[in-house]
């Protein structure tokens, strides 16, 4: 039998599902699912496949990541904490205000943080202009983008892909965070994606489909886009809104959802 | 005196500026005939990007750009540049405190046979109401050059509104224009014009003529920065005249009227009046017919002057 590879990361990720639940559960209310859902994902990227100095956030020629589905900040938050490009106390200071962590991420107030985001669909686009400044300065980096299964709904979100195809923005990987659920239901009554790969194919890009909470699935997919010679890589993360957070896992309503800290302390524990 | 349509001078002046600094980049959405960077995607092929038609990727394109470091121009007509691309300006640009030159061009009127469709007379309306924006409208080839230069130099994002066509020189090449400050064309104590743009300025001059031919002195000033809106010089402009008319080619809500009345309804009362378009869209037709349409000439300045006069 193999030594698991991935061991270290099991353990930050669920340290990191632990701290995301922690900043929410302090405050009573926020968007735990989509959080969880992609925490796996930050964590394989913010420990094996960046390159970033949380000493010197705004490093020059850093890879970069822009979270479109900007709603899951808290998830990105306790990665960068935990990283230590700012303190983990600031995780406690989710939306109160004058916070340096609001709901949606601000690259203006956290350490970290690449592009503003929150209005869905406005990411990728951001992620495409990053890619080619990158270019023009030469640099091998790459934009991670992160969209969400609904988010993909926006239509900006194809006017990017067409753009990212025809740019040969081969330094451009992005993940759809395919939980299958959004705010008002599963995503396949509420306007159907199906079938994204087919999708994205059609639009010029290289697509993978992956557990995306399998961190060998993760590792091999993001290594494969990083080999694209002229196209841009989704990579379509099959996941679980919630997951690991015993109370919201799986869950239809857990988009952006109230709690006690004692069910977030219940939580915590559950994950060991 | 310059030869040369107003889009030339908008894209020599990216051109030369691009020479020395290699940060400034230049964004279309299938319009790159129509406002003519064709030639700097000659020159700069690298630093040109055509998204197709997609503006409100363009704007996010642009903002990512300069979240890259870069200094990106772009352009489309006012009407998607302000409707179509609005929180994609607001958020990713604005919001996210970049760097993007975001230029809409055929304002007003001057969108001519596109029609009611292509008609922006809301732009500067809405666009005003983006926090920290600053927002301008040169009315010839000296002033759009210079203040092309000092929105680049400028740390955030702009809002340009661009007469493509047409070629206009009001400026000898030492006058200072200055980004924020109106410039006065000619003094007067009966009344104040202010007015922006290709169209206005002009007609707001003639209008002057023809009211001093009946002994009213009007002064009149260029304010071709809408925001920040250069108070001082309002202000000033009411306390010596007494009245202030504002001639935009925009609609009264919103823009720079809206802009000089509520400073004077802050800091001096006195009578207004607007030569704008009232609460109507666009339509199609030649400029000519449509500065008439709308009352955009200076025979009708001239009349809404004497009108507001007698308000005093």
């Amino acid at each position: 039998m193999s030594e698991n590879k991935y061991k270290d990361l099991e353990d930050l990720a669920k340290d990191i599902r632990k701290k995301t639940i922690d900043s929410i559960g302090f405050l009573g209310v926020g968007h735990i699912g989509g959080a969880m859902s992609i925490a796996d994902l930050l964590t394989i990227l913010y420990y094996r496949k960046m390159h970033v100095d949380p000493s010197n956030p705004k490093m020059e020629d850093r890879d970069k990541l822009v979270l479109s589905k900007g709603h899951a900040g808290p998830a990105l938050y306790s990665t960068l904490a935990q990283k230590g490009f700012f303190p983990e106390q600031w995780l406690r200071t989710l939306n109160v205000g004058g916070t340096n962590l609001p709901s949606h991420c601000d690259m203006n107030r956290t350490p970290g943080i690449d592009m503003t985001t929150g209005s869905l669909g406005q990411g990728l686009s951001s992620a495409i202009g990053l890619a080619l400044a990158m270019r023009l300065d030469k640099s091998e980096r790459n934009v991670f983008a992160i969209i969400g299964d609904g988010e993909s709904q926006e239509g900006q979100n194809w006017e990017a892909a067409m753009t990212a195809s025809q740019f040969r923005l081969n330094k451009l990987i992005a993940f759809t965070d395919y939980n299958k659920m959004q705010i008002d239901g599963y995503t396949s009554e509420i306007m159907s994606i199906d079938d994204p790969e087919a999708k994205w194919k059609a639009f010029g890009w290289n697509t993978d489909r992956v557990n995306g909470h399998s961190f060998a699935e993760l590792d091999a997919a993001i290594d494969r886009a990083r080999e694209s010679k002229d196209k841009p890589t989704m990579i379509i993360m099959d996941t679980i809104k919630g997951k690991g957070c015993s109370f919201a896992e799986g869950v239809i309503t857990n988009h952006n959802m109230a709690f006690t800290y004692e069910q977030a302390k219940e939580a915590i524990e559950a994950l060991g | 005196m310059s030869d040369k349509d107003m889009r030339d001078v908008y894209t020599e002046t990216l051109m030369e500026m691009a020479d020395a600094d290699q940060r400034i980049c230049v964004l279309e959405a299938d319009l790159m005939r129509a406002t003519g960077t064709g030639s700097f995607k000659d020159k700069f092929p690298e630093r040109a990007f055509n998204v197709g038609v997609a503006e409100a990727n363009m704007v996010g394109v642009a903002s990512g750009l300069s979240a890259g470091g870069k200094i990106p121009w772009a352009a489309t007509f006012g009407c998607f540049a302000a409707r179509r691309s609005y929180d994609q300006f607001f958020i990713s640009a604005n919001y996210a405190q970049q760097n993007v030159k975001l230029v809409g061009t055929d304002p007003g009127v001057t969108a001519a046979f596109n029609g009611g469709t292509h008609m922006p007379f809301e732009d500067t309306g809405l666009m005003r109401c983006i926090p920290g924006l600053v927002i301008f409208e040169p009315c010839d080839s000296v002033s759009l050059k210079s203040l092309i230069r000092q929105a680049t130099e400028h740390k955030g994002s702009t809002y340009m509104r661009l007469q493509r066509k047409g070629k206009y020189t009001l400026y000898g090449e030492s006058d200072e224009i200055v980004l924020g400050k109106g410039n006065v064309l000619k003094e007067g104590e009966d009344l104040t014009i202010i007015a922006s743009g290709y169209v206005m300025v002009p007609e707001a001059l003639a209008a002057a003529e023809m009211l001093a031919d009946e002994g009213i002195n009007a002064r009149v000033i260029d304010m071709h920065t809408v925001k920040p809106l250069d108070r001082k010089l309002v202000v000033e402009s009411a306390e010596k005249t007494g009245a202030v008319l504002v001639c935009e080619n925009h609609q009264k809500k919103g823009g720079l009227f809206s802009a000089v009345a509520e400073c004077l309804g802050e800091e001096y009362p006195a009578p207004v009046a607007a030569v704008a378009v009232e609460d109507q869209f666009g339509q199609v037709g030649t400029l000519e017919y449509l500065k008439e349409a709308y009352g955009f000439t200076k025979e009708n300045i001239a009349e809404k002057a004497k009108a507001l006069i007698k308000r005093k």
